[in-house]
């Protein structure tokens, strides 16, 4: 527990600092939303509807971003040897790499989205659920990204790779996300959020034993 | 080193299985496409352009039994550490993922007329696209990885989490209100459709698993030979 923690704070710290990738996510964010509606086009009739889908997408691709360094700078300093013979399993320490990965990417993105959504006149209720399936959804985003981070380790265009490998896996993720804020945006129910909450507890508790297995055979080598 | 007894008991016994297998799928693709193409009777509702089934399903079928028996060969691979389960993984990704670009093209064009539309985003659609992305990205893992046996053992963890997906697609019709037809076939009651289009279908099907066979066999074949090519360069440089 105490190594799950330090593990966790010590990530939190290197992102966090003048080099970390916590504003770089941000930026990234709010850039891609912005011009979206300048390609699409920017009638307010039809603004509030694509806004889910572009501010889903955008996060997506801002979480990517972060991904492939999760592994990758350990891995080339000797610390996930370390990490693998110390006392927390590669599964714990898969599980903190997802936590402190979503701690940076996945939540400031989400504090942020209220914001976003002001660009597309989101109604009200419509943004508040956008958040909330952002905070649920934004965990699988981190888990499933961590298996794919942890198969490309020291992979030659590792960074093109990965999001080809995640992407698919993710897209229920951005069809229920969105789909919970279509839901509020048309006054209707349709199950999305629970199944969204569904998805991402699934991936969260499954990923880090992929996670953990791409490891070993990277260490192993 | 390679010189173990399997592989070459496997290029034994693949040499004389090839030329039936082969000869098999011409026969009775040739047989289906006949009985389908110009035997069977136009649909009452679609005219002519039923006869794209017999070539749009079973190429779905392929695809996803391919999915499965890359799955199954790379648990194979990493947990008996077998190393012709890692190449057989590795040989059918690619004929999988042109069975499945078959299919949607096919459909695609199936569609146009039926539907009005080349491509809607229902369940099955959508969730078969996803599977030749996952195709696609399996292919791209191996090829980046330069060591054999990490490339092997990483795109088999990749395929397994990727298997869900095949399961998804087989049970959309059910789980989604789905523009795409239902389970017609494979139904605990009995086929719905009439042994006139059955046979071809079913024909179509078999030629298309023994065409799958046939090119798995060839490539994993392939893939034997170039790593015993690479043997003998690598002694060859070493002395």
């Amino acid at each position: 527990m105490i190594s799950f923690a330090a593990l966790v704070s010590r990530d939190l710290h290197i992102a966090t600092r003048a080099g970390g990738s916590v504003l770089l996510a941000i930026s990234f964010f709010a850039a891609t939303t912005a011009l979206f509606p300048l390609g699409i086009g920017i009638n307010p009739s039809f603004l509030f509807r694509m806004a889910a889908g572009v501010v889903w997408v955008a996060a997506v691709f801002a979480c990517l971003l972060s991904l492939d360094r999760l592994f990758e700078a350990d891995y080339e300093d000797g610390s996930l040897d370390l990490l693998a013979l110390g006392p927390l399993s590669l599964e714990g320490v898969a599980l903190a790499k997802i936590v402190s990965h979503w701690l940076t990417s996945g939540l400031p993105l989400t504090l942020v989205s209220p914001l976003l959504a002001l660009l597309f006149r989101l109604p009200q209720a419509a943004s508040v659920a956008l958040a909330i399936s952002l905070l649920v959804g934004t965990p699988a985003v981190s888990a499933i990204g961590a298996i794919g981070a942890a198969l490309t380790i020291s992979v030659r265009r590792g960074g093109l790779i990965l999001p080809l490998i995640v992407l698919p896996l993710l897209t229920p993720v951005v069809i229920f996300g969105t789909g919970a804020v279509l839901a509020t945006l048309d006054g209707m129910s349709n199950g999305a959020l629970p199944l969204l909450a569904a998805f991402s507890l699934a991936s969260v508790l499954l990923a880090p034993f992929a996670t953990a297995a791409a490891l070993r055979l990277h260490l192993a080598a | 080193m390679f010189e173990l007894a399997n592989p070459k008991r496997f290029m034994d016994v693949s040499g004389i299985a090839l030329p039936w297998l082969a000869a098999s799928a011409a026969v009775l693709i040739a047989v289906a496409l006949g009985l389908g193409l110009f035997l069977s009777p136009p649909d009452y509702q679609q005219g002519d352009t039923v006869r794209i089934m017999f070539v749009h399903v079973p190429a779905a079928w392929i695809a996803m039994m391919a999915y499965g028996l890359m799955a199954a060969a790379s648990i194979v691979g990493l947990v008996n550490r077998h190393p012709l389960a890692d190449l057989a993984a590795k040989s059918a990704a690619p004929l999988g993922a042109l069975f499945t670009a078959l299919a949607l093209i096919t459909g695609s064009l199936w569609g146009k007329p039926m539907w009005g539309a080349f491509w809607v985003w229902d369940a099955r659609l959508t969730s078969f696209l996803i599977l030749f992305f996952l195709y696609l990205g399996y292919i791209a893992l191996w090829n980046a990885i330069e060591d054999d046996v990490r490339a092997a053992r990483a795109a088999a963890v990749l395929a397994l989490v990727g298997a869900v997906d095949v399961v998804i697609v087989k049970f959309s019709v059910d789980w989604w209100n789905t523009l795409h037809q239902g389970e017609s076939i494979f139904r605990s009651s009995g086929p719905l459709i009439a042994p006139v289009f059955l046979w071809p279908l079913l024909l179509m099907a078999f030629g298309y698993t023994f065409l799958f066979l046939t090119l798995w066999l060839v490539r994993i074949r392939t893939e034997i030979l170039t790593r015993r090519c690479r043997t003998l360069l690598a002694r060859e440089t070493a002395r």
